[in-house]
């Protein structure tokens, strides 16, 4: 009965309007744009340009150099940085004692709940030159930096590991909550040990949030822009000028609307690959 | 879609941690040193991940805060007296519940709404369209602001804390529907076939029935709708211009610029004051539901 499925769909419609008006109209809007010239100022003397604005992309320096950076901070600081140390979070807090537990948690989720600039502010004061990790490092007789101008990639990868570790490791707590026991002993029992137990039984068992963690934290750090924004504003130079930063500061700094918007467009169709993998390995998965 | 029993199993799971069967007496003075160094790796790490935290809230009473790690001598209230006032802290903080939470407000009841027909009946396009959901909730949304921009100076919507709020119910609703989606599935259908069967209609399940017993789905969602949008610095920043109308987490932005650069101790006391209410939250939701636990259980696939 066609009458009664619509009526079955109706509660549907407010979501329908809201994402068509605000998310798809934009994306489609963003997919027009990014073949004009546009500017912030003057919108009446737009035209279209093909593919230019990608042509230039491509051949531009700047932004190559900012899909380097996008690459090397997803794949640093979510790849490598919060998906194995959430990991590890969450089997050591298995087999620590319940006070230091609890602590764990509470000290990393505080990380992960803080507002994002809050949180740039407070990664810029630890690596600032006079910050507390400096202090740490001289009490420990290494050699202190200047981190924020020497290595700010590598400042603002261990920025997103310390306030995006928290998901990981909530992620994986649950899914470890839920590896049979009885598996483990077995394993046990037949004298594996710690490593051999993680990689032969919990790990397989628990692939699919492993899965499903590696393309959600992969797909956040690819759009974060407030906490790297906050502690170098994409510097010194380019040094730290991820994809989202350089589409910001094209589009509203330098006015190029029509250039910001097809660097944006770059950034959707990656974040849409990734979504294409996720949802094909979530299928293959249940079948 | 396995998702039918993603929540009530990582609870159970979570609670039946506790209840596990103690190792015997053994085995627990073999692994004793093991569970010496795994509580040192662990207590090595939070004192990493405490250290900015531990900067906040020093910096916070102390009168010549700088930003190095050092205790307040004496420690003093000045940051807080300073930065307490309409134009600092009232209004940015109003401002933020006021989007915030009208927005999640909006997202929750529209994200309960479109769950229930995804959750309860089998339809050919229900698939696709949770597929489209489940796309669109990875997409970068810092991408989609130049063009939200442009849209929004065209229709002249650029500056109305009303579009703002509808912009960020609409970037939270994927998720949200997701989840939703997720906890509905834990309710037996079989409870609402006699509610049915006594002339109810779906409105009225889905009221009388199915919500009171998902409640804690609810409640984890709008929890986490709340502090991501709090914590949403980019929407607001792009959207919103007028001073009076911003949020903390952009006024926090400008703050720096806007004042001495050297009054860290009062960015630091905003800070603090700016972060609390999350904190609050999330620590009412730890306490009642098992937290992000029970999110981290119903993302799982």
């Amino acid at each position: 009965m066609a009458g009664s499925s619509f009526l079955r769909g109706l509660p549907l419609v407010p979501s329908l309007v809201l994402l068509a008006v605000f998310l798809a109209g934009p994306i489609l809007y963003c997919v027009y744009d990014a073949f004009t010239d546009a500017q912030l100022t003057g919108a009446a003397e737009t035209h279209f340009v093909g593919l230019a604005n990608f042509t230039r992309a491509f051949a531009d320096p700047d932004f190559l150099n900012a899909l380097w950076l996008t690459l090397v901070f997803v794949v640093g600081s979510a790849v490598v940085g919060q998906n194995t140390l959430g990991l590890s979070l969450a089997v050591l807090a298995e087999k620590a004692t319940r006070p230091v537990r609890s602590l764990t948690n509470a000290v990393v989720i505080a990380a992960w709940v803080l507002p994002e600039i809050v949180a740039g502010y407070l990664m810029y004061a630890f690596f600032y030159q006079q910050g507390a990790l400096n202090e740490v490092l001289g009490v420990l007789g290494l050699p202190r930096q200047n981190w924020l101008y020497t290595l700010p990639i590598l400042a603002v990868c261990l920025a997103n590991v310390w306030r995006g570790t928290a998901f990981s490791m909530m992620v994986y707590s649950a899914a470890l909550a839920e590896v049979p026991r009885e598996l483990v002993e077995a394993a046990e029992m037949d004298g594996a040990g710690v490593w051999h137990r993680l990689w032969h039984v919990t790990l397989p068992v628990i692939r699919r949030s492993i899965m499903t963690n590696l393309m959600l934290i992969t797909l956040q750090t690819l759009s974060v822009f407030g906490l790297i924004y906050a502690m170098t504003r994409g510097g010194p130079g380019n040094k730290s000028q991820t994809l989202p930063v350089f589409m910001y500061q094209q589009a509203f700094q330098n006015s190029l609307i029509g250039y910001g918007t097809a660097i944006a467009l770059v950034l959707l169709v990656v974040g849409a690959l990734f979504s294409v993998v996720y949802l094909k390995l979530l299928k293959v998965e249940e079948d | 879609m396995a998702t039918t029993d993603l929540r009530p199993a990582a609870t159970a799971g979570r609670d039946g941690r506790g209840a596990r069967p103690a190792p015997a007496a053994g085995t627990a003075r073999r692994i004793r040193p093991a569970r010496i160094a795994v509580n040192l790796v662990l207590l090595v790490i939070c004192l990493l991940f405490v250290l900015p935290l531990v900067w906040m809230v020093l910096a916070s009473v102390s009168s010549t805060a700088s930003f190095e790690l050092s205790l307040p001598s004496p420690p003093t209230w000045d940051n807080f007296h300073a930065i307490l006032n309409t134009d600092t802290t009232f209004r940015p903080l109003l401002n933020g519940l006021l989007l915030c939470g009208g927005a999640t407000l909006l997202c929750v009841i529209v994200s309960i709404l479109a769950a229930y027909p995804l959750s309860r009946y089998r339809s050919r396009l229900r698939r696709p369209f949770l597929y489209t959901v489940l796309f669109t909730t990875g997409l970068p949304i810092t991408a989609v602001m130049i063009p939200v921009y442009s849209m929004f100076v065209q229709v002249d919507l650029i500056d109305s804390m009303a579009a703002t709020m509808l912009f960020l119910t609409a970037s939270a609703l994927p998720i949200a529907i997701w989840l939703m989606k997720n906890f509905m599935d834990g309710v037996p259908i079989v409870l609402e076939e006699a509610a049915r069967i006594d002339g109810a209609n779906a409105m009225q399940c889905l009221a009388r029935v199915v919500l009171p017993l998902m409640w804690p789905g609810v409640i984890v969602v709008t929890v986490f709708t709340f502090i991501s949008m709090w914590g949403n610095f980019f929407v607001p920043f792009v959207l919103l211009l007028s001073p009076e109308k911003l949020p903390a987490s952009v006024s926090v932005f400008t703050f720096l610029s806007a004042h001495d650069q050297t009054q860290y101790g009062q960015l630091a006391a905003f800070s603090l004051v700016y972060t609390l209410p999350v904190v609050m939250l999330y620590l009412l939701l730890t306490r009642k539901l098992g937290g992000g636990f029970a999110l981290g259980g119903a993302l799982k696939g």
